[in-house]
């Protein structure tokens, strides 16, 4: 076997273990292409108080030049019923590849952060958050 | 030694017995937002409050730096709260978002200050008798969580004190800001109570109490919550 | 008109980072929650936004009802030339917001 040949079947199997390729929402803007861990951080609280508003920083580890840019970031919720939660649009001209915000989730679950890169390559972390509920219902 | 120990007793029993903020039983990120002016949703209100302040109210009042530590108050002997005064010109519906940025405007320029209301004990007494009333299907009083069980936990909460130094403030259950009215009736609608209707003599009279025990608590407007 | 609140620094150095932050005023209302009389709320949230610097996109993003409400957003971008920091946003009843700000640069 040609070292190009076992070089990729050796990328083929780092797949990223927080998504599946596959997912259709996945699938929709990698279109197939694969998602490896790393580069990327995702920082989540571990246990939040409420759900309705997380804190989340998501970090990618790139050096934004013309050549070597992160292009956006997508922020996937696995049990939200709308799963989509944002995309965030870099580019050369961003001088650091960090954004944050709050997020809205429907009870404890894993959110995925990947990033697309401007070889083309998308890169994936995740964090788990334990989300709890109020104790007394509001009725509003 | 007998004595120092009774003086001990007696200094934990005040530290015990002192008046704290729900800020000092919320989350770590709850806090962080709080204090945080360019984080803080609430402060959206203040802003919104700041420019309606400007169009309705500044021909005639100038500052409103202490106004809020001084309301509720009881004048010419009826109970008046903040909402009713600022709905004195233009009765803006309650809960709407004009009263709610006009009431956090003016509680905000008195943020950081005691609240220091010139109610006496027996201008509570109602107030009070409800506050240790039990009601609803829980048959519950509000004593029994917030002063009896303050700093246990419900859950995966813990519970306050239910002071109401913090309102107007932005909650997030509710994904907005709200009244101290607007948080009463939550707290009954978990006891399945009835709720008190805003502005009524039960709820007046509730508040009143709420505040003239919290005096001395400082104004937090916009408090974040949970 | 939605509200906005934008935080960053008066004044930066040319080639300076800059953090900027924006909380916007909006329910993102997800379409899940019923109202009082118990029907649906309609989803109406803010899908697209973007900031320009002196006229260049230096953000874009497309949110969706995962985002909180009452949306907060904080990027970073490195300071050129002094000039006006504009946001255009629209949400799902196809309402646009706009709030502007400006950045002063010394060299």
């Amino acid at each position: 076997m040609k070292r190009r040949e076992f070089m990729g079947s050796l990328t083929a199997l780092a797949v990223s273990p927080h998504i599946s390729t596959t997912d259709p929402l996945v699938y929709s803007f990698t279109k197939g292409r694969p998602v490896r861990p790393g580069r990327v951080k995702l920082e989540m609280p571990p246990l939040a108080e409420n759900g309705h508003s997380v804190a989340m920083t998501v970090r990618v580890d790139s050096p934004m030049t013309p050549s070597d840019h992160v292009r956006a970031v997508y922020l996937i919720a696995e049990k939200n019923p709308v799963r989509d939660m944002a995309v965030f649009y870099l580019g050369a001209h961003c001088p650091r590849a960090e954004v944050s915000s709050r997020l809205r989730l429907n009870g404890s679950q894993q959110v995925v952060a990947i990033a697309e890169l401007s070889d083309g390559s998308f890169w994936s972390d995740a964090a788990f958050v334990e989300v709890r509920e109020a104790a007394c219902t509001d009725g509003g | 030694m007998r004595k120092y120990l009774i003086l001990a007793a007696l200094i934990a029993c005040a530290a015990e017995a002192q008046n704290r903020s729900g800020l000092e039983f919320a989350s770590e990120e709850i806090r962080r937002l709080q204090a945080s002016d360019a984080e803080n949703p609430g402060m959206l209100w203040v802003d919104q409050g700041a420019k309606l302040f400007a169009q309705k109210c500044a021909s005639c009042h100038v500052s409103m730096k202490g106004v809020a530590t001084r309301y509720p108050a009881v004048e010419d002997g009826r109970i008046v709260t903040l909402e009713a005064k600022v709905r004195h010109k233009q009765a803006f519906a309650y809960e709407s978002d004009e009263l709610l940025a006009l009431t956090s405007y003016v509680a905000h320029q008195s943020r950081g200050m005691p609240m220091n209301t010139k109610i006496s004990e027996k201008d509570v007494e109602k107030g009070k008798a409800a506050y240790y009333r039990r009601r609803g299907q829980m048959n519950l009083a509000c004593a029994h969580c917030h002063e009896q069980n303050w700093g246990k936990h419900l859950g995966a909460e813990t519970l306050s004190q239910g002071q109401p130094n913090g309102y107007p403030a932005y909650r997030l259950e509710w994904q907005k800001m709200g009244s101290l009215e607007r948080r009463i009736r939550a707290c009954m609608f978990g006891l399945h109570a009835e709720l008190p209707p805003y502005g009524s003599d039960a709820m007046l009279e509730l508040e009143l109490f709420l505040v003239w025990r919290a005096n001395g608590l400082p104004i937090e407007t916009p408090a974040v919550r949970r | 008109m939605a509200l906005a609140r934008i935080d960053l620094p008066h004044e930066a150095r040319r080639g300076e980072l800059v953090e900027v932050r924006i909380v916007i005023q909006h329910p993102m209302e997800t379409g899940f929650r019923r109202a009082p009389q118990g029907e649906r709320v309609p989803r109406n949230a803010i899908h697209s936004l973007v900031c320009r610097y002196s006229g260049t996109e230096v953000f874009r993003a497309t949110l969706s009802t995962g985002i909180a409400a009452n949306p907060f957003l904080r990027f970073f971008l490195r300071a050129t030339q002094s000039g006006d920091l504009d946001f255009w946003w629209l949400d799902d009843d196809e309402v646009q917001g706009a709030a502007k700000t400006h950045l002063v640069v010394s060299s």
